[in-house]
């Protein structure tokens, strides 16, 4: 029987009127990984905070190795031993990989850092995660997302953490990168840590965590050893409510051919795409990340340099300015909500319409009001949860940003949407919306391509798959004749079929 | 359910109304009151609270004022304008050679004017095609515009003869108003309506809408197909024209075109916007809590001198309130976020 290491009970915490957390009580054990899981809002976040010294709880108790855990800070929570890997690295672009690791905790003599003994212990850090290979002095900015997260973990190791918290910590991480996570994730295990394991992805939770904690409105729904929980047990859990189906059928014919591509290069990626879509029809495009999706994508929005080929939309080659895509009809939502997709310190209302305000305009003035009556419009139709649509964006979780986002492209009347990772980091419930909503368009004889490292959902929503590697869109067949196996080995170079 | 939404909409913007508004607005007063207090503590007080004082203040602020107007806009597109202080200089210095040189008013105030919004139209462009950080840009132009103006004012000033410069223009800024119906100056009528129509601008146009979105994000702006770039040259352009202007308020002031007398005005415009709620990283910014913002800075140093504190201790104090008006605003910015 493991030990608790960490031990929470009966946790509470308000913001204002809101009950974030209320009486919480879980444990996570040593040697053993717990799967913290939750739709967006359930409290999740908060229970982070609270863990590493960001908020102090309202009420209730924390041990931790039996001792009492009341961290102050982020630091005081580090030093006693609890370490949090977050989804947004915090690392240090322009230092070196020693130097992102020993940040803080630098070993030194006099105020002079010790060089020598600080590779030591970075080198024995990286040994216990198996990855020696990791170059020093690199810096870190010139590493890949899941290079970065190892030096992260180091961290924690050199800190000598008893407890690791990982905030979804594949969610920008291919299908090959995750692996090695887990491999790494295996290691600290066994050598006795507890890791907490947060996640959206219920797959992944089934292959790595040994116990679940699902959390609903702030308190736990429901506990218990992973072995025996179906994956519809746990949304069940989740929601509150039966997911009679994820994945919504609504019936699509494919017309006439709206959007075709020949010979599309960008700087970098795409590398000579060609492809037609048609109108009522859902393309999913899969490959690991940086195999230029995104940059296929931007290429066509005419947000990043076209260096060759042919894009026609309706027959016409609108010129190479978004405002000109636009006008033409694609209409993209980007993978990145926080940077691009949004303005964040914007309202909804003006995050909805940013792409398209003739409808309001008048010799450049605007009726709000008009305006006002058409987004709320907007809002319920996609069921944006929020109090009003003056609301800023970046109060709105998750989910209802990209509620918002999906929007935009629709109230700007998109023929061609172009979704890229539209469900990345967004609560099950929310993600089934999404999956419905592409299928009303399509229906609506709209054009859907469909940007996703998630296999699953590819495979269920999307009528053709395309695959890219290496900036080459490699083949696109109908989603009935591929399966996760061939598309990964179709993303990683590898033909299937020779 | 959509009506309580809109209710709820109303109170919403209510909450930004206080917060964006208010906040300076409050600091005013308490400024106001705590210089009203001590100035009648005084014993030979009760100059503070007259209504030649008032005059004399709002006519004080009004340069920066206009300028900041300008501003403001910048800042909320994520841009900053250090040239500002030495182009005003160079259209005040520019409408006085016009003057000198026996061209007519109206043509010398357009010259004038022009020169700012060229100013402004190059800062602009120079940002926008060489995609160089505004800050760094208008560190460049502000050495240039300075340089020019030295070279209209032939590194002297430009002295129009009294007689050429007409009788409004003398009335403009003047603290005592030749109509009593007018209470205060013209040119203080004149900034009032500049700035509600540049509130307006902000608020109900497109235009206004898309300097907000550059500033909050200006890669979601090209995403939404939103010109950029031509959004920035016609923000740095508006906001020539009111550094034109504002030359024109400091010729009416000084009656000569002084080269160098624009030299580190462009703090005050700046500190104008961040004391009214402006965010450096854009996105943010009022023009009600611009022109609060401006009469803070003079109401104190107004107040400073009729307490008979000495300069160095009015600039302290000014200093002091740029950062407490940033603090305030951070923490219930980060209050608001919880």
């Amino acid at each position: 029987m493991p030990t608790a290491l960490l031990r929470m009970s009966q946790v509470s915490k308000s913001f204002g009127a809101t009950r974030a957390l209320a009486d919480v009580s879980l444990e996570a054990r040593g040697g053993e990984v717990l799967a913290l899981i939750g739709e967006n809002g359930a409290g999740k976040s908060t229970l982070m905070k609270i863990l590493s010294g960001a908020v102090s709880p309202d009420r209730g108790e924390m041990e931790l190795a039996g001792r009492r855990f009341a961290p102050r800070g982020p630091h005081s929570a580090r030093l006693a031993g609890v370490a949090m890997i977050y989804q947004e690295l915090n690392l240090a672009p322009d230092l070196a990989v020693v130097e992102n690791v020993m940040l803080g905790q630098e070993s030194r003599r006099c105020g002079v850092v010790r060089r020598a003994d600080e590779r030591q212990r970075v080198r024995a850090a990286l040994e216990q995660l198996d990855r020696t290979d990791l170059p020093l002095d690199l810096p870190v900015g010139q590493l890949s997302v899941a290079d970065q997260q190892v030096v992260e973990i180091a961290r924690a190791l050199v800190t000598d953490a008893k407890v690791i918290v990982f905030d979804e910590p594949t969610s920008s991480l291919t299908r090959h990168d995750v692996q090695n996570l887990f491999r790494a994730i295996v290691r600290l295990k066994q050598s006795g840590m507890a890791i907490i394991y947060i996640s959206h992805f219920l797959e992944e939770i089934r292959q790595i965590a040994d116990r679940f904690v699902v959390l609903r409105d702030g308190s736990v729904a429901g506990s218990g050893p992973l072995a025996g929980a179906t994956e519809a047990d746990i949304v069940s859990l989740m929601v509150g409510r039966k997911v009679e189906e994820l994945f919504p059928s609504v019936p699509h014919a494919c017309g006439e051919i709206l959007l075709s591509l020949e010979g599309l290069s960008g700087r970098r990626a795409p590398k000579g795409a060609t492809l037609e879509l048609r109108r009522g029809e859902i393309l999913g495009l899969s490959g690991l990340v940086g195999a230029g999706r995104t940059e296929l994508l931007r290429c066509l929005m005419a947000l990043d340099p076209v260096r060759d080929g042919r894009v026609r939309i309706a027959g016409l080659e609108p010129r190479r300015t978004p405002h000109a895509r636009i006008r033409a009809g694609l209409g993209l939502v980007s993978e990145d909500r926080k940077t691009e997709g949004l303005a964040q310190r914007e309202t909804i209302a003006d995050n909805l319409t940013y792409s398209r305000l003739q409808p309001y305009s008048r010799f450049g003035w605007l009726n709000l009001g008009h305006r006002r009556t058409a987004v709320e419009d907007w809002m319920r139709k996609l069921n944006v949860k929020a109090r009003s649509s003056e609301q800023l964006v970046e109060h709105l979780s998750g989910g209802n940003q990209q509620k918002v986002a999906i929007a935009r492209v629709m109230h700007q009347d998109a023929d061609v949407l172009l979704l890229d990772e539209p469900t990345r980091g967004i609560d099950v419930g929310t993600k089934a919306e999404i999956y419905r909503l592409m299928a009303q368009l399509a229906a609506q004889g709209k054009a859907v391509i469909f940007v996703s490292s998630y296999f699953t959902e590819l495979l269920a929503i999307c009528d053709r798959v395309g695959v890219m590697a290496r900036g080459e869109l490699r083949e696109i067949r109908p989603a009935s004749e591929w399966t996760s196996e061939s598309i990964l080995s179709c993303a990683l170079g590898v033909d299937g079929r020779t | 359910m959509g009506e309580t939404a809109a209710k709820l909409g109303l109170a919403r913007r209510g909450g930004d109304f206080l917060r964006n508004v208010l906040g300076p607005f409050l600091a005013l007063v308490v400024v106001v009151s705590i210089f009203w207090i001590a100035d009648s503590m005084q014993a030979d007080g009760g100059r503070f609270a007259t209504l030649r004082n008032a005059q004399n203040i709002l006519v004080q602020s009004a340069t920066v004022g206009v300028a900041a107007l300008g501003m403001t806009l910048i800042i909320i597109s994520g841009g900053i304008d250090l040239s500002a202080g030495t182009a005003m200089a160079l259209s005040a210095t520019s409408l006085a050679w016009f003057l000198r040189e026996q061209y007519s008013p109206a043509v010398s105030v357009a010259a004038g004017i022009a020169v700012g919004c060229l100013c402004g139209c190059a800062n602009g462009m120079l940002i926008s095609l060489l995609r160089i950080v505004p800050f760094i840009v208008t560190l460049g132009t502000m050495t240039i515009y300075l340089g020019l103006a030295k070279i209209v004012g032939d590194n002297t000033m430009v002295r129009p003869l009294p007689d050429q410069v007409p009788l409004w223009m003398k009335q403009l800024l003047s603290p005592r108003v030749e109509y009593e119906w007018m209470v205060f100056a013209p040119g203080v009528w004149l900034l009032l309506v500049m700035a509600l129509v540049t509130a307006a601008v902000l608020r109900y146009t497109v235009f206004g809408r898309y300097v907000f979105a550059v500033g909050s994000n200006e890669a979601t702006a090209r995403l939404c197909g939103i010109n950029v770039p031509l959004v920035r040259i016609a923000v740095y352009t508006i906001s020539g024209f009111f550094v034109g202007v504002a030359g024109l308020y400091q010729f009416t002031r000084l009656t000569v075109g002084d080269p160098t007398s624009g030299t580190g005005k462009e703090l005050p415009i700046i500190a104008a916007v961040v004391i009214g709620g402006g965010s450096l990283s854009g996105g943010r910014g009022s023009i009600l809590g611009t022109l609060t913002g401006a009469l803070i800075m003079q109401v104190i140093s107004s107040g400073c001198t009729s307490l008979r504190l000495p300069n160095p201790i009015q600039e302290i104090i000014i200093g002091c309130i740029i950062i407490a008006a940033v603090t305030i605003d951070q923490f219930r910015q980060r209050r608001q976020a919880v």
